[in-house]
């Protein structure tokens, strides 16, 4: 048993202290400035990550539609947080956009109380079809006014522009955003099987993302909003290691809280009942734990993990651009991360989102340089004309690899480097 | 009667190729969701590669300086599902039948088939670019022009889309007659009914998985053929056919062939439809409506084609999970 634990601390501390030396080592070859925006990405993505192992190795669920979370995310953060636009607060949207929430609130509330009229003694068949009849006349009265909304708005002001508040108001409506778009994703799939979820999500993903590029009055669509606000001093004039170093300490402090939150979650009773749901769903379930209750909660809980990872990585960034999320960057990545670091463990998750991304971001050069090494060898010996696009291709590469990472892990190493421990009570 | 015709050509002759398109892709999935038992993400990229196979293959009869009255990427076709079945088989070898011969839990059998998408994606454009490709080598496609009575314009109909048509119709006897009436096919319906029932009676599981991937892969490499006949070779298809195919899946209920090719046919006209600029058929009638006619009518963006197929999977997995058909909610 204390043999066991030993071990296992002895990994952490080897591990840790060699993605330390490799930190250091690049520190050295690449320069402080670039190596803290590095950190700085990775530590975004570990947020995330830590999203992601406790909905997969807390509770088992399968979500492919992280990238969607994340957008969502970012999003809302950049409309709380951004400043306002005069012109929109001038003309005639801010009623516009007004009318549009009241619209939304009735058919919400509308849908709630025909959802609950099971009480007041309406059958199942008459609540499908008044459910049926509400979702349509809200969707045309709403999707009417959207159209006209965003009309007005692009052309009396372009779009609406944020609403200038502090950044961490919009981290936190980030994480609520996501939160919320997950509870609806998980009330509606997770009493099915996990394949149900994944599903769902990925579809979510896809379509929250094709809203958010073409909702030019909510989000300029494709013409992006920079400069997002920090919450520290931004690098305005030139200090680049100062502002770097003070964003990466606010998300070191953010890490380190949720982890500790995460760490107690994880060994208090609501954990262990988390662990026996995902183990053996029937036998909690005979035990008399709500076991769909239960997956929402975490579920949700991941997601507004996400969508608050996902702010601050955009954030950082300080460019919103809403074609920039891409399935293989804000999901599939994050997927190996947490694989590979060892799902279930939230050290795991943050050792796998630090390494996992600063390979990633080391093999682009290195998949460059290769191709072209190729492409010259081919040329020169085998008078091999290579393509024009090598280079997109090389980036290609990454996504077989990727691929490859996951399935090969699956099969040798389905508990990642840092298997999770299995506490013994 | 132009605006009839505009309808035919807009809404129905595309809903029926889309159609038919989901419902070859859904029938592998049904298939393989219902018997090995899980949702398999790889299909988009299968049906991707299964139509570079076609396009190489009819390249090369094209270089041979071949020359048939249909086109080449058709007859390329039915040699390039015999090799996409076999790369199917070869890729549950190596990636799928270590997992369930270790007793995986399915969800990882599915984040397996994303790793596996991710490759075969990879790979695609590795070597082939993300360019569209043109499918016709040989030949311009043809196009019939039917005349309508009444109308000015004609209806439009594309070789391969009534290859598509034909293909469907032949595929789906064929399909009917093996699940039937032979033994390999009624073996996979006890399988998909009941696995543990089914390997006591002495059915050879291992047959039937070989004949599900190798139905799964061939109906794969005809619909993504059939696809990139119709319009371009993309390689971009993944992701964003999936959805739709697992719509149809689901709403035909999982593990039920005919229900995936409803569904197929229910999501692809869903989708046609409600994308579809419905004022048009009302300006012939404007001077006796109460209301103007607005411009755009349709009911969906052409942008946001994509939540069709998700709010029918939603309103089916809310109202109905087993599908149409009285498919499964695996468990």
């Amino acid at each position: 048993m204390s043999g066991e634990n030993q071990y296992s601390i002895m990994r952490d501390v080897v591990l840790f202290a060699a993605l330390g030396v490799l930190v250091l080592l690049i520190f050295v070859s690449q320069g402080p400035v670039y190596s803290l925006r590095m950190l700085v990405e990775a530590g975004c993505y570990a947020i995330i990550a830590l999203g992601l192992t406790i909905q997969w190795g807390y509770a088992g669920l399968f979500n492919v539609g992280i990238m969607g979370f994340i957008a969502a995310g970012a999003a809302s953060s950049m409309i709380i947080s951004f400043p306002q636009n005069e012109d929109f607060w001038a003309s005639g949207g801010p009623e516009l956009v007004g009318l549009f929430v009241v619209k939304l609130a009735v058919s919400a509330a509308v849908l709630w109380a025909i959802y609950r009229s099971a009480r007041w003694g309406v059958g199942p068949k008459l609540r499908g079809l008044l459910t049926a009849i509400a979702i349509a006349v809200a969707y045309l009265v709403l999707s009417e006014h959207m159209a006209v909304m965003s009309e007005e708005i692009e052309q009396a002001s372009g779009w609406m522009g944020g609403l200038g508040l502090p950044v961490l108001v919009g981290w936190i409506v980030a994480g609520i955003v996501a939160g919320a778009i997950a509870w609806f994703v998980g009330k509606i799939c997770l009493g099915l099987r996990a394949d149900y979820l994944a599903i769902a999500t990925l579809g979510i993903a896809q379509i929250i993302k094709t809203f958010l590029k073409n909702a030019d009055w909510l989000t300029r669509g494709t013409l992006t909003v920079s400069p997002l606000p920090w919450p520290v001093q931004t690098p305005a004039d030139g200090e680049f290691i100062m502002a770097r170093a003070s964003y990466l300490t606010v998300v070191a402090i953010t890490i380190v809280i949720i982890y500790f939150l995460l760490q107690r979650a994880y060994h208090a009773p609501w954990g262990r009942m988390m662990r026996a749901i995902r183990d053996n769903e029937n036998a909690a379930a005979s035990m008399g734990k709500d076991v769909n209750r239960r997956r929402l909660e975490i579920f949700v809980l991941g997601c507004v993990l996400m969508g608050f990872g996902g702010a601050v990585l955009i954030h950082f960034a300080s460019i919103y651009d809403p074609s920039g999320f891409l399935d293989l960057n804000h999901t599939f990545l994050i997927w190996v991360m947490v694989i590979l670091g060892g799902s279930g463990n939230n050290r795991g998750a943050i050792f796998g989102a630090v390494f996992v991304y600063i390979v990633w971001v080391m093999s682009e050069p290195v998949a460059f340089w290769l191709f072209n090494m190729i492409g010259t060898y081919g040329q020169a010996w085998l008078g091999w004309e290579p393509p024009s696009d090598l280079a997109s291709r090389a980036l290609q590469m990454r996504v077989f690899v990727i691929g490859l990472t996951i399935t090969l892990v699956l099969r040798f190493a389905p508990q990642g480097v840092l298997p999770e421990k299995q506490a013994r009570h | 009667m132009n605006e009839i015709v505009f309808f035919i050509n807009k809404g129905l002759v595309s809903g029926l190729i889309i159609g038919s398109i989901y419902a070859l892709g859904a029938i592998g999935v049904t298939l393989i969701f219902g018997i090995l038992r899980f949702a398999h993400f790889a299909h988009g990229d299968m049906m991707t590669l299964g139509a570079f196979v076609t396009l190489i293959l009819s390249a090369a009869l094209a270089a041979l300086g071949v020359t048939l009255p249909v086109p080449l990427a058709f007859v390329a076709m039915f040699p390039a599902m015999v090799i996409t079945a076999f790369i199917a088989i070869g890729l549950d070898r190596t990636f799928y039948k270590p997992l369930r011969q270790a007793g995986a839990r399915p969800v990882v059998l599915v984040m397996a088939s994303v790793g596996v998408t991710l490759m075969l994606q990879g790979l695609i454009r590795l070597f082939a670019g993300v360019r569209s490709r043109d499918m016709f080598i040989d030949a311009p496609k043809e196009i019939f022009r039917l005349p309508f009575p009444g109308a000015s314009r004609p209806v439009i109909i594309t070789e391969p889309q009534v290859l598509l048509i034909g293909f469907v119709i032949v595929a789906v006897i064929v399909l009917h007659w093996f699940l039937t009436r032979s033994r390999l096919g009624k073996a996979m319906r006890a399988v998909s009914d009941n696995p543990e029932l089914a390997r006591i009676t002495g059915i050879n599981t291992n047959h039937v998985v070989w004949a599900t991937w190798i139905i799964g892969g061939a109906l794969a490499c005809a619909a993504g053929t059939m696809l990139s006949m119709d319009v371009t070779l993309k390689p971009d298809l993944s992701f964003n056919i999936l959805l739709p195919i697992f719509a149809a899946t689901i709403v035909g209920g999982i593990g039920q062939p005919y229900g995936a090719i409803a569904g197929g046919f229910l999501v692809g006209f869903c989708e046609t439809l409600a994308v579809f600029n419905w004022s048009i058929l009302l300006r012939p009638i404007k001077d006796q409506l109460w209301f103007e006619v607005p411009t755009s009518m349709a009911l969906v963006p052409t942008e946001y084609k994509l939540m069709v197929p998700f709010l029918i999977l939603i309103i089916v997995l809310i109202f109905r999970p087993t599908g149409i058909f009285k498919g499964r909610v695996l468990a």
